[in-house]
């Protein structure tokens, strides 16, 4: 579905990239092409395969198939360093420079001019100053870089971009966590780039931002290509449908099929609220909103990656202090600033991110299902050990844990697996209150059904869900209200009948008649 | 829908069977140590029984390895938890120099233990709130109490060395209960109580929980900022019972010299134990076996009449060993090897 | 400029403290001179040794490493040249040669097993320390005079200060290396370099600095210099393999108080210079006191690395963003 060819020749051609991963494709035959005095933006969900795109194009990984070529030459990049000196220069988000050296040091490290080995701060300073100012951006460039907002750190780092005499620049989520000011600046002086001839590719799932900024547009879904697109000619809806794989049409306002588990409109009764949140948010991470979970009820929270659902969880889990929120459980007012504190009201969380704030690698399976249950009753308090066998036999059965014994390092399963065992150790804590950020993911279809009947399960027996996922099938069909945000804040609630996929990707995309 | 999938392979099958603790090494090396004495030094594993007590090497060696059991028990959760505790040495010094003032003053026995076991809580806490709270590197906390802990055993003395000739004192350092030498029934018995304190309850769980992903444990709900102060109090405690116990066998609290260099043995023991100086896992048994197979390490090469000066020697050839077999590098190497070997 | 103020503040109030201290004790014992021309000079020939090794323990620790052999190699090759000299009648300048020679190889030797099988500094360089105190003590464990004319005349040399008789070899061997330091740190790549590595070891590898050569080449450095401590030691006050016991611990000390992080990527060679003159001048105090007791030293020693660790800390959670 490309566009007809503009006679400006491609400054990076990226043609047929597959990488496979043991067990995985990680991309299959993707092209990207950008065009030099080009913003060209490249969308896609978790897991398109947008990462490893750009780890081949930096020279991090090398790709099984297809050729790169940058001003008409092909080119090879093997490691980071290689890029940089092909002409292809990246700014991540996390920044990847040395906060504790000077803004001119870090713009010259490697490189710094000077005679017999010796340095010459004056020259060095003088080329930082020139390469700011380039950006139109005048700062004392001996500034200690930590001591910079982070906008300005990415500032610093397209400046060394650029006294690396870069062809092409490459910014990896630049704009996630920048306030809106900040954003116009970057933007500004990406524009000025971008007139001076170099060619930007523009990771970033802020969709505002893609139709602000970009000339052009490639969507990645599943390790492959959708399709490069003229961004002002592609709408909202559509660009969202492509992005997550729905053909949206106009005519079809019916809701997505196979709801399993639901009766369709059967809203529970209306309980008491178990837990209620008033103006929930802290800066920078999500904007203060309201929520309310009740008992028996599955409440999905739904929107884009960056639309602040995790960061709202976290809130709700006390690992981020909220400003000046009201939280109240069954009705009381609590303060929730501590998972500790959290699990002691009826919460519990299992996490998206399990390698970091999941697993204990090292340990057995048995001691990470066991452990938060155990670390609410105390140290003292201990399961018997044929206890802890029983429960974990339970749930190893109950959510088909593949693993050779409940005694094996927890490091040993796959990544589902090990998903399910997180599962389990929230399961066994028994909670009032479960959060459960993409506990889907990278679990195969068979598995998916399990969690979902379980979600059913905990449903019947009282437990109040609040449900984050990616996938909107997944959301619409196991939720009997769903939360929508959008660039991190709360758009909309829709609740029983109001549930249907159209309505949820029209809130998502932020789509109205003015957009499209 | 079936199971189409394949029954999930391991890289690694690991099974809780004794042959694959890491305690099996301190345990080969004892073994190896013991033949290499068969070999050159028979009258090393003679035992006789003079003046109502066991007499030979064996006995020297878990006499003299007390204190540095002792250490490495606390060393050993420190570490577990990803710290490390450099003042265990000096705070020996200073619980001695307390002990021994106050035996002079003629404060009774239980008194004495009992402030010798509050100054080292203290000590231990003092790091703990350093690491846990202010949030400091443990090097750099316990380097803290390391360096002026000497000093402030000294200004406890006046700087002299305290003579003690309390007898109920010394008994512990010299003393036998059935024939046995006082000082590692002590040792293994604060070894039994922290195996059953830290299996019987969740806190050896917790410990190793927080060592392994510090994260995800305060995500599972555990209070890792108390477990960390805890591990540190602990080892002040092992280090003043090891100072009281060091002082009691000399009769002597002498600030300069009580614990010097004592900390790194501690830390080695611990690591040729099998638990690793990132945390996470820790073993009390493989820590047992290494302090006494350093110990042994030791008495053999006193016994071969090798200088006692030169000992280091061996002790930094074993330390690079364990590094390098520890060593991802090293298994990868071995891997290839071994693939090339099998092809 | 602001920025430089800012950046430099650890190393700046160290050498105001350094100022304060010694102009209390100099106020204070005025009656003895303290604040006289030889008993400044004292302050670099006395610690002369510790300030060498602090050298190089600042530049390991820039890199986020750290070297705890230092002390046992500089009794190493005190006792070596000692032994070569007076026993085998080997040229001093030649055996003092080998000695700096194998100081520098078994520092690589140390940061090569530290890089390539990724192995924890302290453990590898703990494991140095006692082969290196081994060999010490396999080389002789008497302390030896020393007879030889050549270096009977460098222990001799002396110079006047303002109406007494020092003894300037170390305090000159003490400047030159922090000369050297200083150009090395503030105005090669090598120091940037281990200050970048140090500051964050994946960005710099991302911004393709060689890491890995940089990290041997600086514990080579810091094996060089404690070499030369020995030399210097071994000269001034004869052969004795003991030299150094503890002297590794004293050096972090020295370089913690002067404002350079222990986790590596900030500090100032200027700042060690201080650590070392308020080290320096606490021992000095102390003696010229006469009533307060010489272990006042360790135990102000240990306070200011506390008060010290903690400021860090503070200044660290308010620049940051």
């Amino acid at each position: 579905m490309a566009d007809v060819e503009s006679p400006t020749p491609r400054l990076l051609a990226m043609r047929g990239i597959g990488k496979n991963f043991p067990g995985v494709a990680a991309l299959a035959g993707v092209d990207l092409a950008v065009r030099a005095g080009e913003i060209h933006a490249l969308l896609g969900e978790n897991g398109a395969g947008k990462s490893t795109l750009i780890k081949v194009l930096t020279g991090v990984y090398a790709p099984d198939t297809g050729e790169i070529h940058l001003a008409g030459a092909r080119i090879q990049p093997a490691s980071p360093r290689d890029a940089e000196r092909l002409g292809i220069s990246t700014v991540y988000q996390e920044v990847n420079l040395i906060p504790s050296l000077s803004v001119a040091e870090n713009i010259g490290l490697g490189r710094q001019p000077g005679r017999l080995g010796f340095l010459n701060w004056p020259a060095l300073r003088r080329r930082a100053r020139a390469a700011l100012a380039r950006l139109e951006i005048d700062l004392d460039v001996d500034t200690e870089l930590g001591a910079l907002p982070l906008a300005l750190q990415q500032m610093v780092a397209i400046a060394r971009a650029l006294d690396l005499q870069a062809k092409l620049l490459v910014l990896d989520e630049p704009t996630a966590s920048l306030d809106e000011r900040e954003v116009e600046e970057l933007f500004k002086v990406m524009r000025q780039l971008r007139a001076g001839g170099l060619g930007i590719v523009f990771v970033t799932h802020f969709l505002d931002q893609v139709y602000a900024v970009s000339d052009r547009l490639t969507i990645l879904r599943n390790g492959e290509l959708v399709g490069e697109f003229l961004t002002a000619h592609l709408g909202r809806l559509e660009l969202v449908g492509k992005m997550l794989g729905r053909e949206v049409r106009d005519e079809e306002g019916h809701r997505a099929e196979g709801r399993v588990g639901m009766a369709t409109g059967a809203m529970m009764e209306s309980t008491a609220p178990l837990l209620e949140a008033r103006q929930l948010g802290r800066r920078g991470a999500v904007h203060p909103l309201d929520l309310t979970l009740r008992g028996g009820e599955v409440t999905g929270l739904a929107g884009l990656l960056g639309s602040g659902r995790t960061e709202t969880a976290r809130l709700l889990f006390g690992l981020d202090q909220a400003d000046g929120e009201e939280i109240r459980v069954r009705g009381a007012r609590v303060k929730i600033n501590s998972p500790r504190a959290a699990v002691r009201q009826g919460l519990a969380f299992c996490s998206e991110d399990r390698k970091m704030e999941g697993i204990l690698p090292n340990l057995t399976v048995r001691e990470n299902i066991i452990l938060a249950l155990q670390a609410k009753r105390g140290a003292w308090r201990t399961l018997a050990r044929a206890e802890q066998e029983k429960l974990c036999a339970h749930y190893i059965q109950a959510l088909r844990i593949k693993t050779r014994s409940a005694e094996t390092p927890i490091k040993n399963l796959s990544g589902g697996n090990q998903q399910k065992a997180l599962l389990a150790r929230w399961l066994a804590t028994q909670p009032e209150i479960i959060i459960l950020d993409e506990p889907t993911r990278g679990i195969d279809i068979g598995a998916k059904e399990e969690i979902e009947q379980l979600i059913a399960k905990l449903r019947a027996d009282g437990v109040a869900v609040l449900f984050i996922s990616s996938e909107i099938e997944e959301v619409v069909r196991n939720c009997t209200r769903i939360v929508v945000l959008r660039e991190r804040r709360k758009v909309a609630e829709l609740a029983g009948d109001e549930i249907e996929l159209r309505r949820l990707l029209h809130e998502m995309a932020g789509a109205t008649p003015a957009h499209e | 829908m079936k199971w189409l999938a394949p029954p999930l392979r391991m890289s690694e099958p690991r099974h809780r069977v004794w042959w694959k603790s890491p305690a099996v090494w301190p345990l080969a090396g004892l073994m190896l140590l013991a033949l290499v004495n068969l070999k050159f030094n028979q009258e090393f594993f003679s035992l006789s029984f003079q003046d109502g007590h066991w007499v030979g090497a064996v006995v020297d060696i878990f006499k003299n390895g007390s204190t540095c059991l002792i250490l490495a028990l606390g060393m050993t959760l420190v570490i577990a938890t990803g710290g490390i505790d450099l003042s265990v040495g000096s705070v020996m010094a200073i619980v001695a120099a307390v002990a021994a003032a106050r035996l002079a003053r003629g404060d009774a026995l239980p008194v004495v233990l009992a402030e010798g076991l509050a100054v080292g809580l203290l000590c231990g806490l003092a790091n703990g709130l350093l690491v846990s709270w202010a949030k400091v590197q443990p090097i750099v906390a316990t380097l803290v109490l390391m360096v002026s802990g000497r000093g402030i055993a000294q200004l406890i003395t006046g700087g002299f060395q305290v003579r003690i000739d309390s007898a109920d004192f010394n008994f512990f350092g010299n003393g036998f209960i059935g024939g046995v030498p006082v000082a590692p029934v002590v040792a293994t018995a604060l070894f039994l109580a922290a195996w059953l304190w830290l299996r019987r309850s969740a806190t050896g769980l917790f410990i190793e929980a927080a060592g392994d992903n510090e994260t995800a444990s305060r995500f599972a709900g555990l209070a890792t900022g108390r477990i960390k102060c805890l591990v540190y109090a602990v080892s002040g405690m092992g280090a003043a019972v090891a100072g009281m116990l060091a002082a009691s066998s000399i009769k002597n609290a002498n600030p300069l010299h009580d614990g010097l260099n004592l900390e790194l043995d501690a830390i080695f023991a611990v690591v040729l134990g099998g638990t690793a100086l990132s945390g996470g896992r820790f073993n009390l048994l493989g820590t047992y076996l290494g302090a006494l197979m350093l110990q042994t390490l030791t008495e053999t090469m006193y016994y071969d009449h090798v200088p006692s000066a030169v000992a280091p020697v061996p002790k930094a050839v074993l330390i690079i060993l364990v590094c390098l077999l520890q060593s991802e590098t090293t298994r990868r190497w071995l891997g290839g090897l071994r693939r090339r070997v099998v092809a | 400029m602001i920025a430089v103020l800012r950046q430099r503040l650890p190393q700046l109030v160290t050498a105001g403290i350094f100022l304060l201290l010694f102009a209390t004790a100099g106020w204070r014992y005025r009656g003895e001179n303290f604040a006289s021309a030889p008993n400044i000079a004292n302050l670099f020939i006395s610690n002369g040794s510790l300030g060498i090794i602090a050298v190089g323990m600042t530049l390991v620790i820039f890199s986020g490493g750290i070297d705890l052999s230092v002390g046992a190699v500089a009794g190493f090759t005190n006792i070596l040249v000692a032994v070569l000299v007076e026993q085998h009648g080997v040229n001093p300048w030649a055996a003092m040669l080998l000695g700096l020679c194998l100081g520098t190889l078994f520092g690589a030797a140390m940061g090569a097993v530290i890089q390539v099988f990724k192995q924890p500094a302290f453990l590898v360089t703990l494991a140095g320390m006692f082969f290196a105190r081994g060999c010490a003590f396999w080389i002789s464990t008497e302390s030896i005079d020393f007879k030889n004319a050549t270096m009977v005349r460098l222990a001799d040399y002396t110079v006047r200060v303002g109406g007494s008789t020092v003894h300037p070899l170390p305090a000159y061997v003490l400047l030159a290396v922090f000369a050297l330091g200083y150009v090395l740190a503030q105005h090669t790549r090598f120091g940037r370099n281990l200050l970048a590595i140090g500051g964050n070891e994946q960005s710099a590898l991302l911004m393709g600095l060689p890491v890995g050569a940089t990290k041997i080449a600086v514990y080579a450095l810091c094996g060089a210099g404690a070499a030369l401590a020995g030399l210097v030691s071994t000269v001034i006050t004869g052969g004795d393999s003991t030299y150094g016991n503890g002297l590794e611990l004293d050096a972090i000390a020295t370089v913690v108080i002067g404002g350079t992080l222990l986790t590596g990527g900030r500090g100032h060679i200027f700042g060690t210079l201080c650590g070392l003159l308020i080290v320096g001048t606490i021992q000095s105090a102390i003696s010229f006191d006469g009533t307060l007791s010489s272990w006042w030293t360790r135990i102000v020693t240990g306070a200011l690395l506390l008060a010290f660790i903690l400021f860090q800390r503070l200044l660290l959670r308010l620049t940051q963003q």
